[in-house]
């Protein structure tokens, strides 16, 4: 049975809204309007304990609803939606329990606890049994390279201490889910990549399942096998990030490094996508013509420097999915 | 229920409020003054009707105990749950597995508690010890009459630790539905005048008495206090603990169910 069930989940938020100027302020008084905005509509998935799926799309398409959804913050408007057996929003308590949550533009540390206090508070919040705790503590700890800012209040950590921190105070209770809500917001390239590496480890090595949202694509590429595309809280797609590449990208680039300036650059089978210098980036469909056949072609009629074989940037794959389901 | 979690949120908010020693003594030179100038007035007050049923005596200890007690009053909401409601963030307090009411609880007999103890302890030395050394005892803070009065003072004064606390989760749950601090405002507008904080209520009308004396907020100040210099004795002062305890298991049935209403309405759109 799948760990995480999603059917026809809707949600549609009551805004307020107001005519321009004081004479609209001024009618807002007696009769407010509201404008309905629907952030979620019939969405659905499943998703099987161990798996670690990615959630893309646009600001506003319905994401971060879901994962509060999920977590156990936010009623929906409709649909049903089980984890781990529990109803979130009914079963609040047990749920959060059993999950952990990191998001990537608030915190769960106390402002101006040290660190390891606010772990220690979060043992006795969730009743980890203070033995099991010391164990994951000091794993994490290791793990995430944070034991230099144990004894440092959180208002005093840089943004990518920060976030290894809240990712540790997520994990302390051992949750078999985490969801995860833009965690790799702002941090640098470097954070970025231990981030990755971390909840890669998590998932292959703990069995942890793991739910992302994320704008950055590296994110997805480095992580998730099966992404799952929202727009105008809408699904679009739910398949393996391969099989989204491929359908909507076919095409795959050579890119080549010539060693004269002289000469043309036309090679048959092929077409030119961008020319710099001496290198030229070419595009060509696998199914007509097989690379190796390609680079044959372009190293009989020219001397090369370097040549090499490269897919499509995936802000690219996303940008052409979003235009060809008017998500954008 | 486990009170673990809740306990641990206590602690650690009493041990941060500890920390705040400026304005702990802002707080106290702000509160001596104000005492000497609330004195002054009984003063001349007792001297043109000296006959009520408070002592001049024991409106000063009054006031002493006022000035020293005066953290525990539920003035306003908590600070960073407002803060939280105004940044949508105060949906994110259902992501631990406890009982939300029980935790904001928690928080408040912290917050209540903490600045409390900082600021009653030197206004006891300077109202209770410096002020009899230097010859001022007529003007000073005197202690309970009776081991009784002290006995049931502690059980009264624990109690107002706990309406306070009781009622600052009203006014974060009232912070929440509103979605402005500015709900809370409320607050001062009835705990001043209805504890008896601006004036004792045993100084008001006769007429008024009985409706003061069950109104939820005289359990804050006048119950408590006249039960320490035993103007609440026997009978009354159980009627007064009586009256506390009432609010108090009021209070806190009220807050939860308004609590899950305002919770299950809470949105974070966009946030």
């Amino acid at each position: 049975m799948a760990q995480i069930t999603v059917e026809n989940l809707g949600k549609i938020y009551r805004v307020a809204a107001r005519d321009p100027g004081i004479a609209g302020a001024f009618r807002g008084l007696f009769r407010r309007r509201y404008r309905e905005i629907v952030a979620l509509d019939h969405v659905s998935f499943s998703l099987e304990k161990g798996e670690l799926l990615g959630f893309i799309g646009p600001n506003g398409a319905g994401k971060s609803t879901t994962i509060k959804i999920l977590s156990g913050i936010l009623r929906p408007t409709s649909g049903r939606c089980e984890v781990g057996g529990l109803v979130p929003w009914q079963s609040r308590i047990a749920h959060v329990a059993r999950i952990g949550v990191v998001f990537g533009q608030r915190t769960q540390l106390w402002w101006d606890l040290p660190i390891a206090e606010s772990f220690d508070l979060l043992r006795d919040i969730y009743r980890v049994d203070p033995k099991r705790y010391a164990l994951t503590r000091d794993r994490l700890v290791d793990m995430l390279k944070i034991a230099g800012v144990l004894d440092t209040p959180m208002r005093q950590l840089s943004l990518g201490q920060r976030m290894r921190c809240e990712i540790a105070a997520a994990l302390l209770h051992t949750p078999s889910i985490l969801f995860l809500d833009e965690p790799t917001i702002g941090l640098d390239a470097v954070s970025k990549l231990a981030l990755r590496d971390f909840v890669k480890e998590l998932n292959r090595n703990e069995g942890v399942t793991v739910l992302l949202t994320t704008h950055d694509m590296h994110d997805i590429e480095a992580l998730a096998r099966r992404v799952i595309i929202i727009g105008n809280g809408r699904v679009l797609r739910d398949s393996s990030f391969e099989s989204m590449r491929a359908e909507v990208l076919g095409e795959r680039r050579l890119i080549v490094d010539y060693a004269g300036d002289d000469g043309a650059v036309a090679v048959d089978g092929a077409s030119v996508r961008a020319q710099d210098g001496r290198t030229v980036e070419y595009a060509f469909d696998p199914a007509k013509v097989a690379a190796h056949t390609l680079i044959a072609r372009v190293a009989t009629a020219r001397e090369v420097a370097d040549i090499r074989v490269e897919d499509p940037k995936i802000e690219e794959v996303i940008a052409r999915f979003y235009a060809l389901h008017g998500a954008a | 229920m486990n009170a673990l979690p809740y306990v641990a949120i206590l602690r650690a908010r009493f041990a941060l409020m500890l920390q705040y020693r400026a304005a702990a003594f802002a707080g106290f030179v702000t509160q001596c003054w104000w005492g000497v100038i609330k004195i002054m007035v009984f003063a001349a007050f007792y001297a043109a009707s000296p006959h009520q049923t408070m002592s001049l005596a024991q409106a000063i200890t009054y006031t002493w105990l006022g000035q020293g007690l005066l953290g525990l009053l539920p003035w306003n909401a908590d600070p960073e749950i407002s803060e939280a409601v105004e940044t949508g963030n105060v949906a994110y307090e259902r992501l631990r597995p406890v009982d939300t009411h029980s935790l904001w609880l928690a928080r408040a007999i912290a917050a209540r508690a903490g600045t409390t103890v900082l600021r009653v302890v030197p206004m006891f030395v300077a109202a209770a010890m410096l002020l009899p050394a230097v010859g001022l005892a007529q003007w000073s803070w005197r202690l309970p009459p009776s081991t009784t009065a002290a006995a049931l003072f502690a059980v009264s004064i624990t109690l107002t630790l706990l309406l306070s606390a009781a009622f600052v989760v009203l006014l974060n749950i009232g912070v929440t539905a509103l979605k402005t601090r500015r709900a809370a405002n409320v607050a001062a507008v009835l705990v001043n005048p209805l504890s008896g904080m601006i004036v004792p209520l045993a100084l008001m009308p006769a007429w008024s008495q009985t409706f003061l004396f069950w109104q939820p907020f005289a359990g804050l100040v006048d119950i408590p206090y006249r039960i320490y210099f035993a103007n609440l004795t026997g009978a009354s002062a159980f009627a007064g603990i009586a009256a506390q305890t009432l609010w108090i298991v009021l209070f806190i049935a009220i807050g939860r169910a308004w609590m899950n209403r305002v919770m299950s309405r809470v949105d974070m759109q966009g946030s």
